[in-house]
Order: C-alpha cells, then structure tokens, then sequence
C-alpha cells in the first residue's frame, strides 16, 4: 500500500510533459477493481526494476556529474574536494588525449555513416529481392556482428600483425625494416582499427535495413514499375521515403555505437597513440595505475552530454509518435 | 495490386545483371569471412611450421593441436564455467524483471508510466562509460562477506549480473511492453473483472502470450551478455573470476608468441555464440530488429 501511495504522489508532482490527453487503455475505473493487495503486487513489480535500474544507471550517473567537479584519489571519502570547473579547465587546454580523443570520435561516427551504412542498405536492398542463395550471404555479412568485439579485435590483430599477418604478407612487407606498422604507426592505427569495424556494423545496417524493406508496401513498388520507373527511381523516389523510421533509427545506432566504441581498441592497443577514444580515457582513469577520479568523471560528463543531446530529441519523437498512434 | 503480375516480375530476371550481381555478393561475402577464415587457417597450424615458412604458404599438415591446447593449457572450461554463472541467472532475471515493468506500463494507466518508460528506454542508450567510475566505487564499498568470493560486489558474478540486468533491462522493457501494448484489452480487463489477480493477469495470461518476444530477446541478450567485454575488464580484477572474453585478453597477453595459439582461442570463445545464432537465427534476428521498426 505504501508503495502505491509514493507512486501515486509522484505521479501527481511529476506529469509528463503534454500528457494532457491520455490514449485510454484500462478504462480509468478498473483501477478500483485493483485490491490493496493487486496495488501491492504491481508496485513491487515496477519498483524493485526501477530501483534497480535507478540506482545502477541513472544514479550513477549523475554522481558522475557531481565527481566532475572534485578531486578524489578513491581513498576515503574525505579526500573528496571541490575544485569547481578545475577538470574540465584541464581537460579542454591541457591533456594531449583529450581533442584527439574527440576527433577520433567524430571520425568514427563519419565512417561508420559514410561506409558500412550505405553498403548495409545496399546489400539489404540487393538480398531483399529474394535472389538465390541471400540466406547464405546475409549469413556471411551477419557472421562478424553474432562473434563479440573483443574476438574479433584478436582476430584482426591476425590480419594486421607486422610479420606474420595477412596483408603484409601479401603485399610483401614482413621483411624487418620494410614493415607496415598497422597496429603500432600512430597515422595508421585508426584506420586500421575502422576497417575492422566497419566489418562489423555493415552486417548490423544490413539487418536493419531488411527489416525496414520488409515493411514496404510492395504495392507502392508495384505502381512505380508500372509507371515505367527503373530500378534506381523506384528506389530514390519510392522506397528511400518509406525507410525513414529506420533511418533514424541507424542514425541514432550509429552515433551511440560510435560513443561507445572500446572493445575493439582495447584489445588492439589500449588505446596509445593514434587511437585515443572518450571511452578509453575514462576507462583508463579507473583501471591504470592513476586513480584520478574527478578527472575520469569529467570526461565522462563530456561523454553523458554528447549522448544525452542524441538520445533526448530521439527520444522524445519516438515517444511522441507513439502516443499519438 | 494485380497479382498476375508478381509472379511474371519474378520470372523475368534481367540474365546478365542477375550474373553481375552475385559475382559482387560471392566476392564480397568472400571478402567478409575472410579475416575469419584466416584466423582458422592460422589455427589449424603448428607455430613452429608457420615461424619457418611464412603464414601464406602450402600447410605441411592441418591439426586441431592448437585448439586442444588452447582448451587445457588456459583452464577455458572455467572461463565458460564463469560466464554460465553470470550469463544465466543474468538473462532469466533481465527477462523477468523487465516484463514486470513493461506489463505495468503497457497495461495500466497509470500517469508515471510514460515517464517510467522513458527512464529505462534512455538509461539503456547511454554508453557504459558514462556511468563506470562511480559504478566502480560503489562496488567498491558494497561489503558482501561470504555471499561473494572477493567479500565485495566487485570483483564477483553477482556483480556483474546485477549491471547487466540494471543496464539491458531498459531495452527489454521497452521491447517487451510495445508488445504487451498490442494484446487486446479485453483480455486482462474480463480478468480482472471477474476477480483475478494481478500477478494471475501477468503470470498466467500476458507472458504466455509474449513468448515470441521472450524468445526474441533471449537469443540477443544471451549473445550480449556472453560477449561482453567491458564490464568484465573493469569490475573484476582477479583473473580466476574473469568470464571467457576478458579471460582471452589474458591468455593473449601470456601466449603472445604464439600467435596461432591465441587464434585457436580466439575461436573457441566465439563458439557458443555461432551455435547459439545458428540454431536460433530467426530470434536473433527478430530481436535486433523488435525494437528499430518502431522507431
């Protein structure tokens, strides 16, 4: 009882915003068919979740805001001083990783938007016309987004490697002193590490992309052939528009996909020169050998508010959307 | 809208475009499985063969030593015991706990529940290293003698079961109450005016029925969960508790030598997940894309 009684409070002090006009769903009677003990039953069922989730994520992460602005070396709590806008004044102007770091961010999302997702449509546009053998393909494509990050960062190191991997063996540069550095030439690194993993995200677009074609009427298709449109206007004029959805859903992949990318540095080089990445700086502040709590925090904070300016706006249509339907 | 007419479409493929278009899907799936491909091809040789004839040469012979190796040298059947420990208990409970909150959001009216949902939907898109460093002192604090090994929540499964769920519980959530969403209301409303529970109305007519969806997610989360990295790498720090992927990242760093070797265990890891998209692609699939077609 008291835990619907907490709820109900909250849902009074906090309406979500323009939730004047409610889609009915159990008509707002049924809920005096509710016995004290349903009432209990159903706070339990969302509440232990949503502590749970709360705590885990949302707590934290505003406790990653908070630490932003101290210095803690994690030793007691009484080490914990404020110090204001301090890390951040020295993450912007004074630590060599932190631009490249952010740059090497944008650079991930550019590719990832410019490379694989193109070719993700493309293919899914290809298999989507029920030619032979498109399970075999689409499961060739799929293959490197079922095995984790981390494999397959073992698995390029193979490909990559100075004297024993593939592509110096073919082009002949495992001779020492004739060697292409991939992993460790710091103006290779990067792109080596994105071809990587755009192998991987061109297989999720695909899929992405097939189950959106999937909800194309193919009346609509149907009518433009008749039209006499060719297999390109068809596309650009007819079927493109319909993938909206999905677009914005690959859009809002990508960029999170993007923020989060780690696995894949981790294991190639821990992120040294040339491949600096957010994730990686912040991860670095934990399990290195420097506990620079605040100063992790704040490049966390950098990280929240990128994603947070994403993920709010994407959120709030999808939601909108769904309201209204 | 004249059916005559699709079956005509696909009888008259254009011939030499039809060719053209799967010389590219052959050459490019070729391309894709490639680096895949090599790893096994490394794998199945000798070190001693490959550091004396090169990597791109003619094997002298093909062994699964390697795999063997890999296998019992690493102690891997403990690696594997590991992430059962935290994958299983991870899934169940994930499934569970999110389908209580999507049956509260989707079948009640409720005011928070749009705000609730919004919640969990967000917390789940946020990257992991938003939220990490606080994480890592909290668990650092948690005290838990003798329920765990480490006497903390860090460094132990439960730990890690416990972020996992907290963390993909917003998708599911998400995913699970659109599709409660689409059950028809008179179903739990003649229910529950005929007298039934609550818990009866979600344990004995909503979940049957979200089985497709349950089995969907199942399949994603347990690929997920299996292949984690990050978590792992930096909420347990003694290697003995390590879950397969992180574990990997060790025994490369102790085989680094032997390239071949890291291969092969490299391969072993990725194992479960291939068996498990194999044998239940068309939910693997379906997953990925339950929550992106409505977007």
């Amino acid at each position: 009882m008291t835990i619907d009684v907490t709820k109900t409070r909250e849902a009074a002090t906090v309406p979500p915003p323009g939730n004047a006009s409610p889609k009915k769903r159990v008509p707002q009677g049924h809920r005096r068919l509710l016995t004290r003990r349903d009432r209990l039953t159903l706070g339990l069922m969302a509440g232990v979740p949503t502590i749970l989730h709360v705590t885990l994520v949302w707590v934290t992460a505003l406790a990653s805001i908070a630490l932003a602005f101290t210095t803690w070396d994690g030793i007691g709590f009484d080490s914990i001083k404020w110090v204001g806008l301090d890390n951040f004044k020295e993450l912007f102007t004074n630590n060599p990783q932190f631009w490249p770091a952010v740059q090497h961010n944008v650079i991930w999302f550019v590719v990832l938007i410019l490379i694989p997702t193109p070719l993700g449509l493309f293919l899914a546009v290809q298999l989507d016309k029920n030619i032979r053998f498109s399970r075999v393909y689409q499961t060739a494509y799929f293959l490197p987004v079922v095995v984790s990050l981390a494999v397959t960062g073992f698995v390029w190191q193979l490909v990559y490697n100075p004297d024993t991997g593939l592509i110096n063996s073919i082009i002949g540069a495992n001779k020492p002193g004739h060697y292409i550095d991939w992993i460790g030439d710091p103006h290779l690194n990067l792109w080596a590490i994105l071809v990587a993993a755009c192998w991987r995200h061109t297989g999720y677009m695909m899929i992405l992309y097939l189950a959106g074609l999937k909800g194309v009427d193919p009346s609509l298709r149907e009518a433009s052939s008749l039209d006499g449109a060719n297999e390109w206007q068809t596309f650009k004029n007819v079927v493109f528009p319909t993938l909206r959805p999905t677009n914005t859903v690959v859009l809002v992949v990508t960029i999170i996909e993007a923020l989060r990318a780690f696995d894949l540095v981790f294991v190639f080089n821990k992120g040294a020169q040339g491949t600096e990445l957010l994730s990686i700086l912040v991860t670095n502040n934990i399990i290195g050998e420097s506990s620079r709590i605040g100063y992790g925090s704040a490049i966390a904070v950098v990280l929240l508010v990128i994603s947070l300016a994403v993920i709010i706006p994407y959120l709030i249509s999808t939601f909108r959307k769904e309201r209204s339907a | 809208m004249s059916t005559p007419a699709l079956p005509l479409k696909q009888r008259t493929p254009v011939r030499p475009a039809r060719i053209l278009l799967h010389t590219f899907l052959i050459v490019t799936s070729l391309a894709w499985l490639a680096p895949l491909l090599w790893a096994l091809f490394a794998a199945l040789r000798p070190y001693s063969e490959t550091s004396e004839k090169g990597y791109v040469s003619w094997p002298d012979k093909l062994s699964l030593d390697n795999f063997t190796n890999a296998f019992t040298q690493s102690d891997m059947t403990h690696y594997f015991g590991n992430t059962l420990l935290i994958a299983v208990p991870a899934v169940l409970l994930t499934l569970f706990l999110s389908s209580c909150v999507a049956f509260y959001v989707s079948r009640f009216d409720f005011r928070v529940n749009l705000f609730l949902l919004l919640v969990f939907t967000a917390g789940n898109l946020l990257p992991q290293q938003v939220i990490i460093t606080p994480l890592y002192r909290l668990y650092l604090l948690v005290d838990l003698p003798g329920i765990t090994m480490s006497g903390k929540l860090y460094d132990s499964a439960l730990g890690l079961v416990l972020i996992h769920v907290a963390f993909q519980s917003g998708f599911c959530a998400f995913v699970l109450s659109n599709y409660m969403r689409s059950l028809p209301h008179e179903l739990t409303e003649a229910a529950l005016v005929d007298g039934a529970s609550v818990w009866r109305l979600y344990w004995q007519i909503v979940l049957p029925l979200c089985k497709p969806a349950m089995a969907a997610l199942a399949t994603l989360l347990s690929i997920w969960i299996y292949n984690d990295f990050f978590w792992a790498i930096v909420l347990i720090s003694t290697g003995e508790n390590m879950p397969i992927t992180s574990a990997l990242n060790n025994l490369s760093g102790q085989y680094f030598t032997d390239p071949n070797l890291v291969a092969a265990g490299a391969l072993l890891t990725a194992i479960p997940t291939l068996i498990v998209y194999f044998a239940l692609q068309r939910q693997f699939v379906s997953g990925l894309t339950l929550g992106a077609n409505k977007g």
